[in-house]
């Protein structure tokens, strides 16, 4: 089995690590050996967060190179155009289409940038743009906006389906559960087809 | 079959320490060595503490290895420096329960002031340094470690880099074995006493030390060969071994786990079986040199691989096999997304006031180092924990005595900061006239590395009421006569104070306090703007909270606040001269 590369991108305090955490809980309840990278210390404060997730039946480095990651899930438009061009030729893209404003955007020293779906289209054929925040709000709290985005990729993986509701159980909360199985099964929908 | 889980690298040796029968564990937090301790004290069967500084973690560690205890004292790489003075020593002591050091480097400064290889230090330090490449070695070698202490009588440099201790991998748990007699008091002085004439006795034991773990090297399980194609033979270590097995999968490999000293046969034995022999480690070419000391033939090392920086597969694939693959570019002129100070961090109001006045700014290491980045840009200098208010101090003895603003020093220090290394630099500044302002901004925590317990929190690391070490106190018993209240939230009392202050001729100390509002989840209703009465001025935006946006419709441009992470502090509605936010 060839290693998958998942590269996830976002904006410190949006669950990103969460996402990685729950996906790769689903690949080591699968068998597989699996390896997760991120680098925190200042990202809390509203920096750009990264987080490399890697499985397979025998994985080395914690790390995908550029141009290597099959998937690129991004949590917010601008940090999913940031990090578009890591995907490998034949990957796919799935990006939250919401704002977050940098701190350079919220102090007017830098411009949030038109036309960042196109630029994104640019990089793969196949790219999937989710209304995370909008379809966590429907789930019921607009926190869950990282598991639909985890509910998006899931389609895409080779990862069995009743191994993600499981893990959402056992890592989660027990009274968040419910709202983010919703979530979950609300980001699955948005790429049905 | 055991348990698995995936831990980080740090979470990982916190379990080692646990299985290895650790009785004491201490340290300063600093990334990427924080998540050590925060997870060595989910083990009741250990001692654990935040110490304020990581010199005196280290001496911590004495204490308790001295008394038989296996020790563990963690760290990040510029701590080091700050424990080097008990560290060249305890070389000499020796240890009495295993002690290990934990040094977590950071290739590529992720967060750090500089970027030094630790594996200098132990051979500096004439002690064995031990590297895992994942977290599975990451829980195993503190065990090993712990043995090879004991049994050579040494402390054991344990190094990590930010890779090994912030990424993620499958561990096998085991159970904590305690191995040895309770921790008890045995005098021993011509062991642990370093007068001159024991130091001399034990400086030639050292050398043989060293000798003999020479020899052990050469046949220890912390080093591993894995022959396969012999065309390419690769010497490397840590998380650079994985890089190289994903980017030459054929080659043949020597992975070093005990770093210094170096096995020079099983070197050798491996150098002869290849063809070509490549020296690939991050950072400093230290097998490098020794291996070329050693007379052998290294056709590749820092010729090709850079000494500056992280690694990674693809600069190994394309360093080795000469191309380099072709990528798409990544999009251009994006604005970059630097942290920033939380929206209502009590720093912002005291930087904005800053900037006003145009002093400079001695600073130091924790979140208010932030205050460097744009728009803010009032923070002129940070070199090291603690360094702030000697370094003003410096200033004031050499800059001429002026009316200018422009001509003043304000340092600026974090309790925490304070409580590391700031308060002996207060001590001077006081005992040697000095004439700059201090200001002691006390949050409550560490804030940098996450809202750590400190002196002054009245919380240790295992959650236990304590202490909470009262910063005027202490000033007053240095000798300064009045430490000055601020409420950092006030914008014109920090400026008509600081006005105060500068105009003094002799040092003030200003204390500013107010929690931190990441740690404490500090909240008041979020304000708003009035579209109306906004024009477009961008002079709050100046105090740079990520809370506040502009909108722009048609020739109209008015601000916004996020309603969802305004926490309602009013610094941006005190500098707008409109008063079109409430
Ligand atoms: S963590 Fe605390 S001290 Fe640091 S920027 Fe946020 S609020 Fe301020
Ligand atoms: S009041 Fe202003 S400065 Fe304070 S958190 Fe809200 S938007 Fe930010």
């Amino acid at each position: 089995m060839k290693t998958t590369n998942i590269l996830l991108a976002g904006v410190g305090g949006q669950g990103v690590l969460l996402a990685s955490q729950i996906l790769t809980s689903v690949a080591i309840a699968a068998g597989l050996d699996v390896k997760q990278s991120e680098v925190h210390g200042m990202s809390q404060r509203g920096g750009s967060v990264t987080s490399h997730v890697r499985f397979g039946e025998r994985v080395y480095s914690p790390t995908i190179d550029d141009g290597k990651a099959d998937v690129v899930l991004g949590f917010e438009r601008l940090e999913a155009l940031r990090n578009a061009h890591c995907v490998a030729p034949g990957g796919i893209i799935i990006y939250n289409t919401m704002r977050i404003n940098p701190s350079t955007v919220a102090s007017g020293v830098a411009e949030y940038p038109e036309g960042i779906e196109a630029g994104i289209e640019a990089y793969a054929k196949k790219v999937y743009a989710v209304d995370g925040l909008g379809l966590a709000l429907q789930a019921g709290n607009a926190r869950s906006a990282n598991t639909v985005m985890v509910g998006a990729i899931s389609r895409f993986l080779p990862l069995s389906e009743d191994l993600w509701a499981q893990q959402i159980r056992k890592i989660l909360p027990a009274k968040l559960v419910d709202l983010n199985l919703k979530a979950f099964e609300l980001g699955v929908q948005a790429v049905a087809n | 079959m055991a348990e698995q889980m995936i831990m980080s690298g740090n979470e990982a040796i916190a379990r080692g320490a646990y299985e290895a029968g650790v009785r004491l564990a201490a340290a300063y937090p600093g990334t990427p060595s924080t998540e050590i301790l925060e997870n060595v004290a989910q083990y009741e069967e250990i001692y654990s503490e935040w110490s304020p500084n990581e010199k005196v973690a280290l001496e911590v560690g004495v204490g308790s290895s001295m008394a038989g205890a296996r020790t563990l004292v963690a760290m990040k790489h510029v701590g080091i420096n700050v424990a080097a003075d008990p560290l060249f020593t305890l070389s000499y002591t020796g240890v009495g329960g295993g002690l290990i050091l934990i040094s977590a480097d950071d290739p590529a400064m992720h967060s750090s002031q500089n970027e030094q290889d630790n594996r200098n230090y132990g051979k500096f330090a004439k002690i064995p340094v031990i590297e895992p490449s994942d977290s599975q070695e990451a829980k195993d070698f503190v065990s090993l470690a712990l043995d090879l202490s004991e049994q050579f009588d040494t402390p054991v440099l344990y190094r990590t880099t930010t890779r090994i201790s912030h990424s993620k991998s499958i561990v096998s748990l085991g159970e904590r074995t305690v191995s040895g007699s309770e921790p008890q008091l045995e005098k021993n002085m011509p062991k642990y006493t370093m007068l001159p004439a024991f130091a001399r006795q034990k400086h030639p034991l050292i050398e043989e030390r060293i000798a003999k773990l020479k020899t052990y090297a050469e046949t220890s399980s912390l080093n591993r060969v894995e022959m396969a194609d012999t065309r390419i033979g690769v010497i490397t270590n840590g998380i650079t071994y994985q890089y190289v097995k994903d980017a030459l999968p054929q080659a043949s490999v020597l992975k070093l786990g005990l770093t210094y000293p170096l096995p020079e046969q099983l070197i050798r034995d491996f150098a002869a079986k290849v063809d070509k022999l490549y020296v690939i480690e991050e950072l400093d070419p230290f097998f490098e040199e020794q291996i070329r000391v050693m007379g052998i033939k290294v056709d590749h090392g820092k010729d090709l691989f850079p000494i500056c920086g992280e690694f990674s597969t693809q600069l190994i694939r394309e360093k080795v096999e000469g191309s380099s693959a072709e990528l798409q570019a990544a999009a251009e002129g994006l604005p970059a997304r630097p942290p920033a100070f939380c929206p209502g961090c009590s720093h912002r109001g005291i930087f904005t006031i800053l900037k006003k006045l145009k002093v400079f700014v001695s600073g130091d290491i924790g979140c208010y180092t932030l205050g460097a980045l744009p728009p803010i840009q009032a923070l002129h200098s940070c070199v090291c924990m603690g360094a702030s208010i000697s370094m003003a101090h410096g200033m004031s003895h050499v800059v001429p005595a002026s009316d200018d603003l422009t001509q003043k020093t304000v340092a600026v220090i974090g309790d925490s900061t304070f409580f590391h290394s700031g308060m002996t630099g207060l001590l001077d500044a006081v005992y040697n006239k000095g004439s700059s302002v201090i200001m002691i901004l006390d949050n409550r925590t560490t804030g940098m590395t996450g809202g750590q317990e400190n002196p002054g929190t009245g919380k240790t690391l295992a959650g236990e009421d304590a202490i909470a070490a009262d910063i005027p106190a202490m000033a007053k018993a240095f000798g300064i006569k009045d430490v000055v209240l601020v409420d950092p939230y006030n914008l014109q009392e920090i400026e008509d104070t600081l006005r105060e202050e500068l105009a003094k001729p002799e040092l003030s100390v200003i204390l500013v306090k107010a929690p931190c509002v990441l740690r404490y989840r500090i909240s008041k209703p979020p304000l708003q703007v009035d579209p109306e009465k906004c024009t477009g001025c961008k002079r709050c935006l100046q105090v740079s909270c990520n809370a506040l946006g502009l909108v722009e419709e048609g020739e109209k441009s008015y601000v916004q606040i996020d309603q969802n992470m305004c926490i309602g502090c009013s610094v941006c509605a005190q500098v707008c001269k409109f008063d079109a936010i409430s």
